[in-house]
């Protein structure tokens, strides 16, 4: 067993269960929706782009591409939010909390995509 | 090292080194985020409040980079100023890690070097002209460039020595030659060179570099990475190294001890033909050369060396008899009878019959000690005849000074030797040719060159009569005018008078005229090699290149061949 590729699974796994707890639940309800697990999701997702920096083999550079689109989706997510609570001094409605929502399940897409591109380069490599 | 160096991928190789210290700032803005949002701080009217993500995101920001700021949106209590602390130091400290580390991988020399290579490498991709690689840029290698980029060749450099890798840099060298820092030993550095071109525009490559192993692995790997390049590479020391490349078919072997020993054997046997060589294949010859004529019968060869042994071998097969002077005859071994000893000592050269000897080289791989040969040798004995080893440039002043009938220098030789093999493959194959002819023959066209030259040394050229370097030629032969030999030899301005230049070989095709009468028609595509005054060719060129010199020269006319003009100015001119 290799820590560094138990490292790796681990942020590209946690990004991906953090991400789809944040986004479970009604869309347009705020109360379903909690900003610390977007926090997580986001600060876990930004790691595991950074853990994936390097590796220049095919399968690695979707990897880290789809890792970086999981990235923007969330950091859009949380602009959407800030800007709605912050800038705009509103709480927040069903209208924007649908479209935050809406926004991280894209980046639950994309870390799936990087979770099933992982399961299978590990079954390759095991042949 | 190994593989071909691409800047995009050099990048990723620096932000993979700098994952750690990525990993670290995250990891301490997580947490200090996190801590803000999580402890509850205070209004001004002393009621409850909570950071949220938004604000813990604006204050750790700041924080990290400016420490001189205000408390927001309300000014903290003690719990959030403990947090706050804690904060200031894991932000400043990890931005501190990441930002040195990052500076160390960028200052890395290794990284540096790729960084080069890479850059040195996409502006070869680049390129749009035709050029030519040189692995190694020693002592020979600086008169090839020097040369090759004068005459406007475009080159790629390739070296592994940094030393001499700067000293490339500040060389000052016309046409912009592209310095590849790299191992030319190694297939990739020499396909990042630019050895497989896309557009095909690698032209050669010319292996000088001081080392066999070298030149013989650039001379592999150029054959089979592209056939059609043409290859040149020098042998310094060993025999079957030249055999080697020439198992891998490169087209030329340059040997510069071989060369000289054969060639000066020829001012024995035929003085005409050592004449011949000697204008034929140097570029850099200022003033006309003196024939020269070593006598038979003694000789003394001091350093039984790579030089040495050559000399030695080509002295005795012209029939001289030859001692061999040497300071470490268990290393070099030379023929029995030969004298332990430098030769810089007047006992040694006694030995050796000094009196009795009509010529002596000084083959050793010093310089100092060639010139103490030299003199001593010429006090013993003035009538010598004396060849010197010039190992450094430096040095040719005082080998001229010492009175040194021939000089060989290794590097000249060699650079002369490939320039001429890329500039002009045309002369080696009129040699070729020409060395097999008898003396007599040899005498002959010396002096059919001697009499077109005057006390410069004759310059030897090729006129190609394509429509790229000839239009005017290719235009008459459309007109259907019969253009012979002789009409090239005519003065642009005056038909009666003969150019100084006479023509060596026409090669049509793979057809070979040697010594061509002036009678011969001129057929588009002949590549013909002139030798003469320079002045001759620059005429010849301007004949070449207009249609109105060109229609003068053959028929005696001044013709109007321009459309426009014959127009405007309907009359013949007288």
């Amino acid at each position: 067993m290799n820590m560094e590729k138990v490292v790796f699974a681990f942020f590209t796994l946690l990004a991906l269960t953090l991400n789809f707890g944040f986004v479970l639940g009604d869309i347009t309800d705020p109360a379903q929706h909690h900003a610390y697990e977007l926090f997580a999701a986001l600060v876990v997702s930004l790691i595991a782009t950074v853990m994936k920096f390097g590796d220049r083999t095919p399968v690695g550079s979707v990897l880290l591409a789809s890792s970086l689109v999981a990235d923007l989706q969330l950091i859009a997510a949380a602009l959407v939010w800030a800007v709605v609570t912050q800038g705009m001094g509103e709480t927040l409605t069903a209208g924007t909390t649908a479209s935050i929502v809406s926004l991280s399940s894209g980046a639950v897409l994309a870390n799936v995509v990087s979770v099933v591109l992982l399961m299978m380069e590990t079954f390759v490599a095991r042949r | 090292m190994a593989d071909a160096p691409a800047s995009a991928s050099t990048y990723f190789q620096v932000l993979r080194r700098l994952r750690a210290p990525f990993i670290v700032v995250i990891a301490a803005y997580a947490i200090s985020i996190t801590g803000f949002v999580l402890i509850p701080g205070t209004r001004d009217d002393g009621s409850p409040w909570q950071m949220d993500f938004f604000h813990a995101f604006y204050f750790v920001s700041y924080m990290g980079s400016t420490i001189g700021f205000g408390e927001l949106p309300y000014p903290f209590n003690g719990g959030q100023r403990l947090w706050t602390l804690f904060s200031i130091y894991a932000t400043v400290i990890s931005w501190f890690y990441a930002i040195t580390k990052a500076l160390r991988e960028l200052g890395d020399p290794a990284f540096s070097h790729q960084i080069q290579r890479s850059r040195v490498s996409h502006k070869i991709r680049r390129l749009r002209e035709p050029f030519y690689i040189v692995c190694g840029y020693g002592e020979a290698g600086k008169v090839v460039v020097r040369f090759l980029s004068e005459i406007g060749h475009r080159l790629v450099i390739v070296e592994r020595d940094p030393e001499a890798v700067n000293q490339l840099r500040l060389a000052d060298l016309p046409g912009d030659p592209l310095i590849y820092p790299g191992d030319a030993e190694d297939p990739s550095e020499l396909l990042a060179a630019g050895i497989n071109h896309r557009y095909g525009l690698c032209r050669g490559v010319i292996a000088v570099a001081g080392n066999d192993q070298v030149n013989l692995g650039v001379a592999i790997s150029a054959k089979l990475l592209d056939p059609a390049a043409v290859v040149v590479g020098r042998v310094n020391q060993f025999e079957d190294t030249a055999d080697n490349m020439k198992s891998f078919n490169t087209d030329h072997i340059v040997n510069p001890f071989h060369t000289f020993a054969w060639h000066f054997s020829l001012a024995f046997s035929s003085p005409g033909h050592y004449l011949l060589n000697d204008w034929l294949s140097h570029t850099d010859y200022q003033e006309l050369n003196q024939p020269v004529f070593p006598r038979r019968g003694l000789w003394i060869v001091c350093g039984f060396g790579r030089l040495g042994k050559e000399m030695h071998r080509r002295l005795e097969k012209q029939g001289n008899e030859v001692v061999v002077v040497e300071a470490q005859p268990d290393i070099s071994a030379p023929p029995p009878g030969s004298i332990r000893g430098r030769g810089t000592e007047a006992i040694t050269l006694r030995q050796a019959r000094i009196d009795a000897a009509v010529g002596i080289v000084a083959a050793t791989d010093d310089d100092a000690n060639n010139l103490s040969i030299i003199v001593t040798a010429r006090e013993l004995n003035p009538d010598l005849f004396t060849v010197g080893r010039q190992n450094r440039y430096r040095s040719a002043p005082l080998f001229a000074a010492a009175g040194t009938d021939i000089v060989f220098n290794q590097n000249r030789l060699i650079a002369n030797q490939v320039i001429n093999l890329l500039t002009t493959p045309l002369t080696h194959d009129y040699l070729k040719l020409a060395n097999t002819e008898e003396p007599q023959w040899a005498n002959q066209i010396v002096s059919r060159i001697s009499a077109v030259v005057d006390e410069n040394a004759p310059y030897s050229w090729v006129q190609r009569l394509s429509e790229a370097d000839s239009p005017a030629f290719t235009d008459a032969r459309r007109r259907g005018l019969t253009i012979r030999l002789a009409d090239l030899y005519r003065e642009p301005h005056n038909r009666k008078k003969r150019l100084h230049c006479v023509a060596l070989l026409i090669r049509r095709r793979d057809e070979n005229l040697l010594h061509p009468a002036d009678d011969t028609i001129l057929y588009r595509g002949d590549r013909i090699l002139f030798c003469g005054k320079r002045d001759a060719r620059r005429r010849m060129d301007s004949t070449v290149n207009n249609n109105e010199r060109m229609g003068y020269v053959v028929t005696g006319r001044h013709e109007v061949i321009n459309p426009v003009w014959k127009k405007l100015f309907p009359a013949e001119r007288p």
